[in-house]
């Protein structure tokens, strides 16, 4: 059973210089599934992400992706690695000086020595995949957040990777754009073979696509389990969370002294 | 609040802050250097960022060179003429221009349009998260966008002062010989008697060489460093040009001091 995970998280502890950030997280994102990960703002969700890539060296704990460790590869190492592997960020990240065309040739142009008709025909594929072949030659800048979303997608994976890390792919979208791209996800993942861990935080359009959730506040997953278990589930995070409540679990107000002190304070002085 | 020990303290800590950045602007120029065999073995990614810099900065140091010229020959016309030799006016423009005005003022030129062109391309990419992005396919951004952007500026810069002080010529000799009325053959027989290839075009060439690479340093140094938000690249465009005009001016005076200590 465990052989058949491709990602292991064990343990993992993220620091950003003292500020605890993950505090011992574990998971295990198995072969061929799409998983979303789900969290507050803020919560840490990129930086696990940044984590899995081998951006970020985690404080403590252990990444193991397809049999290696992440936290123990050098530079050539996690450069072999990240081949294999597809990362749709938040805002999209387009090369802003190419086109939509040369945008999702470049890891094809970098990584492989194919002649140009072939990377043109594998282009204009990937762009198929996600609607816009008719859009090749528009620069960024003149594309729609959806679109730019979508060629982001066609980008990361066209090396046709093993995992497709997205991170917030559902941030800043119209709802018809957000559909698209979710169903894109689920038939991209399913198409290529490969496993999907999505980072999100709408919880309604994850349980239509995902096969499995987890839940991270403060630094460590709080609740774990699929679409129907998360829907019928009674912990009360995943409601407030399900339900979009605001106060509950994650309270409403951060940390601060009683407001009592703050107001009148000054009096006692 | 003149509190001394507060002074003392802040004085340290920005020493510290400068030595450090110093240190890892170090390490930097390493990691290009290191890059840069296989970054120019794909040269057609250099010879954009060329042609990209040298374009940006042609009009700006044409007309600017040709204004000094222009300037040169009235002031150098003035002066030599009380001397009564007038007709080493040619002589005068072109060694001001090719020993010191074409490099110092075309690479000050070069600085404020291409480098902090440079600046800002990078440090947007790197606020838009491009950099990252590319890091994450496996694509080192040092090697990919950093070098071909540092030679271009470094081998963009000798063409542009050679320009620069040809135009600069140029004016002068429009102003000397067409407006004054300087005789045309002693300009020009005069400036090729006294102008060495080796001692003055050639030195000329390794500054402009030498101001070219600090200048392209510092602005991918600062575009790769800056703050990934609109005002920080903001603020690291700045820096780029008033740490190149110092770095210019500086590295000026010691190559001067180095190629003409007073023996012609
Ligand atoms: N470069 C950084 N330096 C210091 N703190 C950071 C940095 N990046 C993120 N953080 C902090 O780490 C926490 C987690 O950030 P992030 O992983 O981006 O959250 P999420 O993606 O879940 O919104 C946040 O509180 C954020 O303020
Ligand atoms: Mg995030």
């Amino acid at each position: 059973m465990l052989d058949d995970a491709l990602v292991h998280v064990e343990n993992l502890r993220f620091d950003y210089g003292g500020k605890p950030v993950l505090q011992g997280i574990n998971m295990r994102i198995p072969r061929g599934k799409v998983v979303a990960i789900m969290g507050g703002s803020g919560c840490g969700k990129t930086t696990l992400l940044r984590c899995i890539g081998g951006q970020l060296r985690p404080t403590g704990g252990k990444i193991v992706v397809d049999g290696q460790t992440v936290s123990t590869m050098n530079q050539s190492g996690i450069y072999a690695m990240r081949r294999r592997m597809g990362m749709l960020f938040q805002f999209g990240a387009l090369f802003t000086d190419m086109s939509v065309f040369e945008n999702v040739a470049f890891p094809l142009r970098e990584h492989t020595d194919l002649p140009e008709s072939l990377i043109r025909d594998l282009v204009l594929m990937k762009l198929q995949a996600v609607g816009l072949r008719g859009a090749r030659d528009l620069m960024p800048n003149s594309l729609s957040g959806g679109m730019a979303r979508r060629v982001a997608l066609a980008r990361a994976v066209a090396l046709d990777p093993s995992l497709i890390m997205y991170d917030e792919p559902f941030t800043g979208l119209d709802p018809i754009s957000l559909g698209v791209i979710g169903q894109l996800i689920r038939r991209l993942n399913d198409a290529l073979g490969a496993t999907s861990i999505m980072v999100t935080h709408d919880v309604q359009e994850s349980l239509l696509i995902v096969d499995y959730i987890f839940f991270i506040s403060e630094g460590k997953v709080v609740a774990e389990g699929t679409p129907d278990e998360i829907r019928h589930s009674s912990d009360p995070f995943v409601h407030q969370f399900v339900h979009a409540e605001a106060d509950g679990p994650v309270p409403f107000h951060i940390k601060a002294t009683p407001i009592m002190d703050d107001l009148f304070g000054g009096r006692h002085a | 609040m003149l509190n001394p020990v507060n002074l003392l303290r802040q004085l340290g800590s920005r020493m510290v802050e400068g030595i450090w950045r110093l240190g890892y602007a170090t390490r930097f120029f390493g990691a290009v250097l290191l890059n840069s065999g296989a970054a120019l073995r794909r040269y057609p990614l250099t010879l954009r960022e060329i042609y990209f810099s040298g374009v940006l900065s042609l009009i700006i140091i044409m007309v600017s060179g040709l204004f000094v010229g222009l300037v040169l020959g009235l002031q150098g016309y003035e002066i030599l003429q009380r001397y009564g030799s007038a007709e080493q006016l040619g002589t005068m423009v072109a060694l001001s221009l090719l020993r010191e005005l074409g490099p110092v003022v075309a690479a000050l030129l070069f600085a404020s349009r291409a480098g902090s062109a440079i600046t800002a391309e990078i440090g947007l990419m790197k606020a838009t998260e491009q950099l990252k992005a590319m890091d994450m396919m496996a694509v080192d951004p040092v090697a990919r966008v950093v070098v071909p952007r540092f030679w271009g500026g470094v081998i963009a810069m000798p063409i542009l002062a050679t320009l620069f002080s040809a135009m600069g010529i140029f004016g002068g000799w429009l102003i000397g010989v067409v407006a004054i009325g300087v005789d045309d053959g002693s300009f020009w027989s005069q400036m090729q008697a006294s102008v060495e290839f080796g001692h003055d075009v050639w030195n000329g060439l390794v500054k402009s060489f030498v101001f070219g690479a600090a200048v392209a340093l510092i602005a991918v140094f600062e575009g790769y460093d800056s703050e990934p938000t609109a005002e920080g690249v903001s603020r690291a465009i700045t820096r780029t040009v008033v740490t190149s005009a110092l770095a210019i001016l500086a590295l000026d005076f010691v190559l001067t001091s180095f190629m003409f200590r007073g023996t012609s």
